[in-house]
């Protein structure tokens, strides 16, 4: 009985220390990995430059530029994308936008974050920010909840003067996100991730540069099947907990139950 | 003895299923490479009497340019094949009749002589006149030929002398005729007026346009394209959206262009299977000056008009494109007892609700980009919850509170029985 007590005590430390710690919600491992990245933009939709996230992208462009990037999202991150621009000595005036869009080209909606700011003249630069909704793994057609799959990113200078076309900037961007665990877990699952052109890839593995394709970063543990969740901890240590309190409860009522001298049985 | 074969067993069936899993891909990996023809850049460098001005870093803008020009030769990778052509270069005289068709071949576009062309390029001298819509026209000429990449690097010191052929216009039947040409500008120590038009023939293509006012500058700049120009680009393939569903073209998975006029209705069919699923996405670009609000609508109907799913967008400011997408997953037919899938036709129709003012020129139509991808039909959610699994402190209180409920139960059942027991 003692080793019952014991196991039991054990296990239930265990169960609420693990439940917590799996739920914690961890960053991006490779948050201080940022050299190599690229070193340029792609100029629209179909030449975005892909980006890894935790990558630092950086760009020489000139104002009136629209600056595209990619990079992969799973289910379960929210990305958040950061944008840095700096801006010439003289200048007028000038509004800069960072715009996310899925893999269907859907503009995607930001949390939080400035999105859009105003660089009045003087300033040597904007920082710009996007919060998106965590990736689901599954939504409805009619939805647009980000999915799994590829993103773009698009930095341009919404309003500029005439005066301002063609001026040098620097931009960087930089994409982290957050695991958002098992609050964000759904049933359903897609057949494959939302990256554009995945019906007409060539089948072959091979990372051949030869070949072009629209979007071809995937991220670092590959795509998830969607069937892991912290909700598994949680369900089965709950259940482990209701057994071990099923089995308190039977003690507490169940009496002294048979005498000792009766053989069972009988 | 079998405990121990059993883990043997089951390390053979291990080493199949990796075997198999590692043979697989290799054996799919059969598919041909696509062949794509080598990008092909023009070079097009402003030749007029006004890049003798000596305002980039102490030297004369025509200076720099030739230095940029003997560095970006040295740069260009091999397989970009490199032409250039000058504008102005050869009549001083002042009719302006002769002095637009003033436009040369310096080096013809294919594999690139590096002395060849560096010899070419320092005969130059400034001299006349700034034919840049001729000479578009020309360069776009001089790209013909092939499914690689063209690029043309325009750069200038001045606006189009030769009115009233607009260049902008220029390039905008350039990129119409859908040969996926994208014209990227320079402005050599430009003003106002002249960043605008280079800008506005950069847009119109889906180029950049940088002003530039030093010499490492420009060839930084002019590399960093032709390098651009050698990264391999999915090339879209040209189709003609129709007015109704009935007469639309049948669309594959792929990447396409169209031109889409402002009011206008653009129709395609994609064909689906029971369980598939269809990903479609459109963005059409202004190419020209066009209002500040605009949208775009992409539908997803029936053979019989009944809306399926439909995306939409709009947003106001600068923009170069505007875009949506849908996706919508044909069910599966569980009633369905013939041997031949059952195939549904989904209508896509495109409309824009651009706007421009009078005097912008209407055709050709504003580009229109469509991907479509169709992929097997996702996994439908039963439960919002991942397998209906829960989590969080009230799941494990909930849970706790029951087994314990029960055990009470269950201790108070046995307990009574153990009396009815004993009474007995």
């Amino acid at each position: 009985m003692r080793a019952v007590r014991v196991l039991s005590a054990a296990l239930l430390t265990l169960g609420l220390s693990a439940a917590p710690a799996a739920a914690d919600s961890t960053p991006s491992p490779e948050a201080s990995a940022g050299s190599g990245g690229p070193t340029r933009a792609g100029t629209s939709f179909r030449t975005a430059t892909e980006v890894e996230q935790g990558q630092t992208a950086t760009a020489r462009a000139s104002t009136g530029d629209y600056l595209y990037w990619s990079f992969p999202a799973d289910a379960g991150q929210r990305p958040t994308v950061r944008a840095t621009v700096k801006l010439p000595e003289s200048h007028a005036s000038e509004t800069w936008q960072v715009d996310v869009y899925d893999g269907l080209r859907r503009r995607q909606a930001c949390q939080y974050g400035a999105q859009t700011r105003t660089a009045g003249p003087g300033t040597t630069g904007v920082e710009l920010a996007c919060v998106l909704r965590t990736v689901r793994a599954w939504s409805e057609p009619w939805a647009n909840d980000p999915l799994p799959g590829t993103y773009y990113v698009r930095l341009t200078a919404l309003e500029l003067s005439a005066d301002d076309l063609g001026q040098p900037v620097d931009a960087e961007l930089r994409v982290e996100s957050k695991e958002m665990g098992g609050a964000a877990a759904v049933d359903g699952s897609l057949s494959e991730p939302l990256v554009p052109g995945v019906a007409s890839r060539p089948e072959e593995e091979s990372d051949d540069s030869s070949s072009a394709v629209l979007a071809g970063l995937e991220p670092e543990d590959g795509w998830t099947s969607g069937w892991w969740s912290d909700r598994w901890i949680w369900t089965a240590v709950g259940g482990a907990l209701a057994a071990l309190a099923g089995v308190f409860g039977y003690r507490l009522t169940r009496g002294p139950g048979r005498p000792r001298h009766v053989p069972p049985g009988v | 003895m079998i405990r121990r074969t059993r883990p043997v067993a089951g390390a053979i069936a291990l080493l199949a299923a990796l075997t198999a899993g590692i043979a697989f891909p290799a054996g799919a990996a059969a598919g041909e490479p696509t062949g794509q023809d080598a990008p092909k850049v023009d070079l097009v460098l402003d030749v007029s009497g006004s890049m003798r001005a000596k305002d980039i870093d102490g030297q004369s803008r025509m200076a720099a340019a030739k230095q940029a020009f003997n560095e970006v030769l040295d740069a260009t990778p091999e397989e970009v094949q490199l032409g250039i052509r000058t504008l102005g270069a050869d009549y001083a005289g002042d009719d302006r009749k002769e002095g637009c068709k003033d436009t040369a071949q310096l080096y013809p576009v294919g594999p690139l002589d590096r002395t060849e062309a560096k010899t070419a390029v320092a005969t130059l001298v400034p001299t006349g006149w700034t034919p840049i819509g001729p000479a578009l026209l020309k360069a776009a000429d001089d790209l013909d030929g092939g499914d690689g990449s063209k690029r043309i690097v325009l750069i200038s010191d001045g606006e189009d002398t030769c009115a009233p052929l607009d260049p902008c216009e220029v390039a905008r039947e350039i990129a119409a005729k859908g040969i996926g040409l994208t014209i990227d500008t320079l402005g050599l120590v430009p003003n106002a007026k002249l960043s605008r038009q280079l800008s506005c023939i950069a847009e119109a293509t889906g180029g950049t346009y940088t002003s530039v006012e030093h010499q490492d500058e420009l060839t930084d700049r002019v590399n960093e394209l032709v390098d651009r120009a050698a990264e391999p680009v999915v090339t879209p393939v040209a189709t003609e959206g129709a007015g109704s569903c009935e007469k639309a073209p049948v669309l594959t998975s792929g990447l396409y262009t169209d031109r889409e006029e402002f009011g206008q209705q653009r129709w395609y069919r994609v064909e689906l299977l029971a369980g598939q699923e269809l990903r479609a996405s459109v963005s059409v670009a202004a190419d020209r000056a066009v209002r500040p609000d605009y949208g775009v609508l992409m539908r997803a109907v029936t053979v019989h008009g009944r809306e399926i799913v439909r995306g939409e967008a709009t947003g106001n400011g600068r923009t170069d494109v505007v875009s949506t997408g849908l996706r919508h997953p044909e069910p599966e037919r569980d009633d369905d007892d013939s041997d031949k899938p059952a195939a549904e036709t989904v209508c896509l129709g495109v409309t824009t609700s651009f706007s421009a003012d009078a005097g912008v020129k209407t055709t050709p139509g504003l580009p229109l980009e469509l991907t479509v991808d169709v992929v097997d039909g996702p996994d439908d959610a039963s439960d919002v919850a991942s397998f209906g699994l829960g989590r969080g402190w009230w799941l494990l209180g909930a849970l706790v509170v029951t087994g314990f409920l029960a055990g009470l139960v269950w201790g108070w059942l046995s307990r009574w029985r153990v009396a009815v027991w004993r009474t007995n």
